[in-house]
């Protein structure tokens, strides 16, 4: 049952989250910007220019979406991991152990807070972007909510992993040997048409493809995956994430012995 | 209803030991109660299970009349923890920490500020309050997880060795601390290595060993146990160190003896003995580790 004070203790802890990446804004918030720069400028204007357009668009602005939607994914990720393994590794979750905060508002509160350095981060990428190129904005809302599901759902990823994880190693491993090989395998740097039909399939499977064109949809009207699908893999993969995250932790794993 | 009621409390860890093997105690509510047992006894995790931070594997625990089984949330807002280890960010400062800590217990932000104010200066924090938790010394650390623990105005404190590695001086002035706020009504349960931390602030002990209560009753009572006491003398050089006639004796040194007697014997008694070896005492004390000795005595008694 709902009690007021779970209220306070959710604000409290993404309260604390959103302290935490902005103590450390150097590290949090401005190497994203410096690495789409260069993304932007190698990929978007020198190489960029010698492919033409992508989907009967120039290549800058098809990569723009794809890119910021890779600065969401990685930070909202690796926020959550280093904020909650940090907490595990100084065993000040225990301070939120000992209180009376249910499992689903520890959950939510760093689901929220990595979606606010993600959110946060997209929108610096974004405006760094501007530099380079004209935004177009074909369908607001569309950008809005997928830049939302995203985040939540990588935040929750991020969450699952620094659960399991007993060394810092373990929450390196995933996003080296996972997260950024989808992320680049995505879409963000080309478009699905342009594999063999096999690979298109193979494509298919990996949910990170459906996030970045259901964002360049909002962006650019063009999309390889219809909008349904897109919105079903999401709010699919956030309600499988936030049941495992909310298990994971009220069974104490890594937690309590 | 009991500060705290715990039956047949059990703890098996994966690895099949049995830290916690059968626990019965109860602690009054307004009581300064000590668990005493040596290291690996049980006393860390029993008061994990109350502070629900290790998972039991049999028995039932109750703190104000909350079943942790059926109202954990109830029953954690009445405990205030102070564990052994830090366990705080290191990298907040000391304001943030306990504020923070005042929200996961529905404490609103304003009014959490003003408690912070008011347990870090009475802990001596509070110009310490920008402070980040590593910039802290040793005895500050146990300070501020004090205040952290009383934040959100507990009934039951729980502290964990507060005073290891704190120096004399600050020990003292934690006691004065916990004894003031016992006084104010906040029941204390306390586990310590310090056994003359026990004697001096506590009126009931628990002394566990491996896993299992083998003394539970006032300090009081256990320390009349002890019908025997140790004085030690300081005497004019004595290089031959006489026997002395009708009293059991050490000789420390050759000017330092220790004399065992029991608690009925007149004190002129002993002296008349020592006159009568030719012994001239120039000073004498009370050895103070009474505690100490039963203690050894009940858990070796055990074996």
């Amino acid at each position: 049952m709902w009690h007021p004070s779970y209220g306070i203790a959710l604000k409290s802890i993404i309260y604390r989250e959103i302290s935490r990446f902005m103590r450390i804004w150097v590290q949090t918030l401005v190497p994203p910007a410096i690495t789409m720069s260069l993304y932007f400028v190698i990929f978007g204007n020198l190489i960029g220019s010698r492919i033409g357009e992508m989907q009967g668009v120039d290549y800058m602005s098809f990569i723009v979406p794809g890119l910021i939607m890779m600065s969401v994914i990685t930070n909202s990720y690796a926020n959550v991991t280093s904020s909650f393994f940090g907490a595990k590794f100084q065993n000040f979750i225990e301070e939120m152990l000992v209180a009376p905060v249910p499992n689903a508002v520890i959950v939510a509160g760093y689901m929220v807070g990595g979606m606010a350095r993600g959110i946060l981060v997209g929108g610096i990428v974004t405006l760094v972007s501007m530099v380079f190129s004209a935004i177009e904005l074909h369908n607001i809302p569309i950008i809005f909510t997928t830049v939302v599901l995203t985040s939540a759902l990588f935040s929750l990823a991020g969450l699952i992993n620094a659960v399991f994880a007993k060394s810092f190693d373990d929450i390196n491993i995933i996003p080296t040997f996972i997260l950024t090989p989808l992320t680049y395998l995505g879409g963000v740097f080309y478009s699905m048409s342009l594999l063999p039909p096999f690979w298109q399939g193979v494509s298919q499977l990996n949910p990170i493809v459906y996030m970045v064109n259901a964002f360049r949809y909002g962006f650019l009207g063009i999309s390889d995956v219809s909008m349904w699908t897109a919105y079903s893999v999401m709010i699919g993969f956030i309600a499988v994430f936030f049941g495992l995250a909310m298990y994971l932790i009220s069974t104490g794993k890594g937690l309590r012995s | 209803m009991y500060a705290l009621a715990i039956q047949q409390l059990e703890k098996t860890y994966p690895n099949q030991v049995k830290a916690v093997q059968g626990i019965d105690l109860t602690v009054e509510k307004g009581d300064f109660f000590a668990l005493l047992g040596p290291n690996g006894a049980g006393k860390s995790t029993t008061i994990g299970v109350i502070s629900s931070l290790v998972n039991k594997t049999g028995g039932k625990v109750e703190v104000f009349g909350y079943n942790l089984e059926t109202h954990l949330n109830e029953a954690k807002r009445e405990i205030g923890l102070v564990p052994q280890e830090f366990n705080f960010n290191q990298f907040e400062t000391v304001e943030q920490i306990v504020v923070n800590q005042a929200g996961y217990y529905g404490v609103p932000r304003k009014e959490a500020v003003k408690r912070a104010e008011k347990y870090l200066k009475q802990l001596d924090l509070w110009d310490k309050r920008n402070n980040r938790g590593r910039e802290l010394s040793g005895g500050m650390k146990r300070r501020l997880m004090i205040a952290r623990a009383l934040i959100h105005e507990p009934k039951l404190l729980i502290l964990d060795e507060p005073t290891a590695g704190v120096d004399i001086e600050l020990r003292r002035s934690m006691w004065d601390f916990l004894r003031q706020i016992n006084a104010q009504g906040i029941t204390i349960i306390l586990t310590t290595h310090y056994l003359e931390e026990a004697e001096m602030l506590c009126r009931n002990i628990a002394i566990i060993d491996k896993g299992k209560i083998v003394e539970n009753t006032s300090m009081k009572s256990l320390l009349a146990k002890l019908n025997q006491e140790t004085f030690i003398l300081d005497t004019d050089p004595m290089p031959f160190k006489p026997k002395i006639e009708g009293l059991f004796s050490t000789w420390v040194d050759d000017h330092t003896l220790e004399v065992d007697v029991e608690k009925s014997t007149a004190l002129n008694d002993i002296f008349d003995k020592l006159s009568a070896a030719g012994i001239t005492v120039k000073s004498m004390r009370n050895k103070a580790n009474r505690l100490e000795e039963l203690f050894v005595r009940l858990v070796q008694g055990e074996q």
